[in-house]
């Protein structure tokens, strides 16, 4: 290790200083978090198969709304960072951590108005989750289709 | 007059005659909580929406200060402001409101000291007979500004900063009062590559470390001859880190080094690796510093603002952190 006051070594050189992220706890958690919003749908979904006329075929949607109410109410009331800074990709990845962006995002800009706080800045982080999805749906449709075409 | 390369000693007698500080309520429940003039206890300060909550935390700073000396706003000569947001706007607004002749100021989390540098310059050349000055931060506003809010759903990693929310104001004018302002050393851009914003200590440390070196070199002092040397806002990631720069210089900082980051929160506060933000160093400098020297508690401190001079746009092109660090020596007059 060279000098720190070396300014090109200088961002190798102070690695020593910053404190370690601990991935496998990290993964740990995300995992366990995730899992338990996982089972939370699940249970909501056992609910609307044994209570109401909704098959295994349709009960999918009404499951994801349940969600998407419940996060963001979670997020109004200011508990899903918490969840969020605790559980890291646990609560990020699930449908509840695109429902929480959106509501966010809708929340913080709320001052500027309805059309050009709220409406424009809705999709301000759910926008690139969007996009990148139905371009990826796009592209392995695609790909799909040639390989099934190419095997007759 | 200027002192060698980059420093002022004010050779007129120029004082700081008065301070006024508000906080949100984090900062409320931290160490020095008890210190600061007036504090919140929601984060809405009262009003509808987070920026105009700064505009109050700043109002009332500059309000306490000017009562503290029974001054009105038409009996200051300048007012020096910035803050965080686009186009200084808090300060602007004060200003708006208060009539007073402005200059708006921008040297990020670096304005406090900034505006008191220049402030002193002014009160010591006879350009003006009092000045105002003040800065604020507020977490919310900033969050927007600069970062990216744990709000949205991502997890913030161990080295980021938490933005105080709190403003700081003080009133430089050459009626003696128990505190002197006696030298400055103006700061320069320093950039030693660091290009992520959740780590903002170690972007800074260095900027701080260039001023802290040439103030020693332009005044021929010794760390030791202060009490204190205080940083604004490097945390506990950027605090190690400048101590082993200077160390390295061979300068040994270590006894009397402190920084507002850490100074402001307590350890088990949810705030990261510490508190940043303009606020961030006015209110520790203005609130427990400047009670301590007016006790003679602490003779001679070196308060080293320091201040991320990026914007979010230049971060998201690649680019790396621009740092700045402005020093101010203030000092007691004995003691009441």
């Amino acid at each position: 290790m060279g000098s720190i006051n070396d300014p090109k070594q200088y961002k190798k050189n102070i690695k020593a200083f910053h404190p370690k992220t601990n991935y496998f706890v990290s993964c740990l958690k995300a995992f366990i978090v995730g899992g338990f919003i996982c089972l939370i749908g699940e249970c909501i979904e056992k609910f609307y198969l044994a209570f109401t006329d909704f098959n295994q075929n349709t009960v999918g949607n009404p499951t994801v709304a349940t969600l998407i109410l419940i996060s963001s109410l979670l997020t109004g009331f200011g508990v899903y960072d918490k969840f969020g800074q605790f559980a890291g990709a646990g609560t990020l990845v699930p449908v509840t951590g695109f429902a929480n962006s959106i509501t966010s995002a809708a929340l913080e800009h709320k001052s500027e108005g309805v059309v050009l706080g709220i409406a424009t800045n809705l999709f301000k982080l759910a926008g690139a989750v969007i996009v990148f999805g139905v371009v990826s749906a796009a592209v392995f449709g695609i790909i799909r289709l040639t390989i099934n075409n190419l095997l007759g | 007059m200027k002192l060698g390369k980059q420093s002022w000693r004010f050779s007129n007698a120029v004082y700081l005659a008065s301070t006024g500080t508000t906080a949100g309520p984090l900062e409320k429940q931290g160490p020095i909580g008890t210190e600061i003039d007036k504090t919140y206890d929601k984060l809405h300060c009262g009003e509808k929406n987070w920026e105009a909550a700064e505009r109050t935390l700043m109002r009332e700073a500059v309000d306490i200060c000017l009562k503290n000396v029974n001054k009105k706003p038409e009996d200051v000569d300048f007012f020096m402001a910035g803050d965080l947001l686009n186009q200084v706007v808090t300060a602007n607004s004060i200003a708006k409101e208060h009539q007073i002749p402005h200059l708006g100021m921008f040297g990020a989390c670096s304005t406090s000291m900034q505006t008191l540098a220049l402030a002193a310059q002014f009160v010591d050349s006879g350009f003006a007979d009092s000045v105002l000055t003040a800065v604020s931060s507020h977490n919310a506003t900033a969050e927007r500004q600069f970062r990216y809010p744990t709000e949205y759903g991502g997890p913030r990693p161990k080295t980021a900063t938490f933005t105080v929310t709190g403003a700081g104001a003080s009133l430089v004018s050459k009626k003696e009062s128990p505190i002197r302002i006696t030298e400055a050393t103006v700061g320069r851009v320093i950039d030693w590559g660091i290009k992520d914003v959740n780590d903002m200590g170690s972007a800074m440390a260095p900027a701080a470390a260039d001023t802290i070196t040439h103030h020693l070199e332009d005044t021929g002092r010794e760390p030791s001859d202060y009490d204190m040397i205080l940083t604004g806002d490097l945390s506990s990631v950027g605090s190690p880190i400048l101590r082993e720069i200077m160390w390295d210089r061979g300068i040994d900082i270590n006894g009397v080094h402190q920084d507002c980051g850490l100074m402001i929160y307590s350890p088990n506060q949810p705030v990261f690796a510490g508190g940043s933000g303009a606020a961030c160093s006015a209110v520790v400098t203005y609130s427990y510093v400047a009670n301590q020297l007016k006790r003679g508690k602490l003779k001679r401190v070196l308060v080293v603002a320091t201040g991320c001079l990026h914007n979010p746009i230049i971060i998201q092109q690649k680019e790396s952190i621009p740092c700045i660090a402005h020093a101010v020596v203030l000092e007691s007059i004995g003691g009441e």
